[in-house]
């Protein structure tokens, strides 16, 4: 237990040096991120005043907390892409990993988790921006608030484990940039990236519980502005720790038959 | 005419090294499905909720989509792939192998790669401005279509001077690579006339990226809404840009010492 402490405490202080010194590549990454959420809060707050200030139970003021809040989800849920596993995969640089004794996979975890707290420390008056400008209508309880905390890094933690097990199909095959397109898209439609899910079609909505999706974007973002009953709030938690197991538990049966498949290209 | 005839033989090359990989093509036809597919749920949430959105009703906003998709398609052809190769090239100060050409350089380094499978969204932009158009029994003037095609050609002028001029950037601030990601997400916002934004947001959408001249403005022209002074304006603009950028390139390769000769 306590090697795996320190293994990530190293990992992630590596990453925080490493990543504080390009603020502005951050700056760039990030304020192009603020653009989408920006432009669907504008386009719904149009919609919401045209229908004579609510739309789907959404104020203008409401779109405005989703959106900036999801700003900070969306941060929360970048992680190791399966695209970086095929350049992985077909450079052989996989096989440097392999030799260590410990899993790769943490690696990933705690690299990105380091990156995070340079993140929200940038995103913080990114957000603080956003806020003077669309004047959001937040007004978390304190156990909505601490359901959030945990809520967004259970989430980083389910999309890094679905991703990495998106990835592990690159050890079958190297062509497979169609099968992340797909899973982003049903990602963007069934999260509640796009929009919140309440404003999608009731099958849809029915449909995003059988998939991650909505608990690593749509969930902590209504836990935060107060959609959410006190029942849903642990309901959500309690989906994620679902996925969390049962990725876990496939990641590891998979990465045995995967492992096997490799053979490394240079070291 | 020395300089044309150094872009077509590169962009003869780059047509010949697509077709090594052909099932790229069908991968790029998917992800064009796909992006569509998404960009069309999207309009339909809109409208269902309401029946028009800043002015624009649903057919209009169709082909403010398919000038969209289109323009993007240029842009991932011809213009990002080419900056992006520069960016790269500065970071690792290999641009000595283009400078130390006897060309001009603005131009080696901006058609030094051609992305041919990109022009599926092209197309697929095309047949989307074209569905737009029969439902808007849309009757075509000679002037609504070359204000269309001018203000096309002087929208991707300005991306291009645009990206030029970010990319030059990369002279000094040398890690720029998640520009690509800043631009793109930036161009998303021309999904929807300039229009609905805020004031600060519009504008800077039409004068520091210029998304709006390069999207809003043709879909204009085509549901006649272009009046000849944003046209003109526009245009002034577009000359404008060019020699900033090409400016700031200039100054920018001064500050410039390679690393591979």
């Amino acid at each position: 237990m306590k090697r795996y402490f320190d293994y990530y405490r190293s990992a992630m202080k590596l990453s925080v040096l490493e990543q504080w010194q390009y603020p502005v590549a951050n700056y760039f990454y990030m304020v192009g991120m603020i653009a989408e959420p920006v432009i669907y809060l504008v386009v719904w707050s149009a919609v919401a005043n045209q229908q004579g200030g609510m739309v789907g139970g959404y104020t203008p003021g409401a779109f405005a907390a989703y959106y900036i809040v999801w700003t900070l989800v969306r941060n929360m849920n970048i992680t190791f892409t399966p695209y970086g596993w095929e350049h992985r995969i077909r450079n052989g640089r996989l096989s440097t990993s392999l030799m260590r004794p410990i899993h790769p996979l943490n690696w990933d975890i705690a690299y990105f988790m380091g990156w995070k707290v340079v993140v929200i420390f940038l995103w913080l008056p990114l957000a603080f921006g956003l806020s003077l400008v669309f004047k959001p209508e937040l007004n978390p309880t304190l156990l909505e608030g601490v359901v959030f905390f945990f809520a967004i890094w259970l989430a980083f933690l389910v999309r890094t484990l679905m991703l990495f097990l998106l990835g592990m199909v690159t050890f079958w095959t190297t062509r497979v940039s169609a099968l992340f397109e797909l899973f982003f898209a049903a990602e963007l439609i069934l999260s509640g990236r796009l929009v919140p899910l309440a404003l999608m079609p009731v099958w849809v909505q029915e449909l995003a519980w059988f998939f991650p999706f909505r608990w690593t974007f749509g969930f902590p973002i209504e836990a935060l502005i107060g959609q959410m009953s006190t029942g849903d709030l642990f309901i959500g938690l309690g989906m994620q720790l679902v996925w969390i197991l049962f990725g876990v538990l496939v990641v590891n049966i998979v990465w045995k038959f995967a492992v096997r498949r490799f053979s490394a290209v240079g070291g | 005419m020395h300089g044309l005839r150094l872009a077509f033989n590169y962009l003869r090359i780059g047509i010949l090294n697509e077709f090594q990989y052909r099932a790229n093509l069908y991968i790029q036809i998917l992800q064009t499905f796909i992006a569509l597919g998404t960009g069309l749920i999207g309009l339909n949430l809109v409208f269902s909720q309401t029946s028009q959105l800043g002015g624009w009703d649903r057919t209009e906003l169709l082909a403010v989509m398919g000038v969209f998709i289109l323009m993007g398609g240029i842009i991932r052809a011809a213009i990002q792939p080419n900056m992006q190769r520069l960016m790269e090239e500065i970071q690792e100060g290999m641009l000595d192998y283009a400078l130390t050409k006897p060309a001009d350089a603005q131009l080696l380094i901006s058609v030094r790669e051609f992305r041919l499978w990109q022009l599926v969204d092209v197309v697929t932009g095309l047949i989307v401005l074209g569905v737009a158009l029969a439902q808007l029994n849309w009757s075509i003037g000679v002037w609504a279509v070359l204000g269309f095609f001018s203000a096309l050609v002087m929208g991707a002028v300005l991306i291009y001077c645009f990206w030029l001029m970010i990319t030059s950037t990369a002279f000094w601030f040398i890690r720029v690579d998640e520009i690509a990601n800043l631009f793109e997400g930036l161009y998303a916002a021309g999904r929807w006339p300039v229009g609905i934004y805020p004031n600060w947001l519009r504008f800077a959408l039409t004068f520091l990226i210029p998304v709006a001249f390069a999207v809003t403005v043709p879909a204009e022209a085509l549901t006649g809404r272009l009046n000849f002074q944003t046209w003109l304006g526009a245009l002034a603009l577009t000359v404008a840009l060019f020699i900033a950028s090409r400016a700031l390139l200039k100054f920018g390769l001064r500050s410039y010492s390679g690393a591979s000769a």
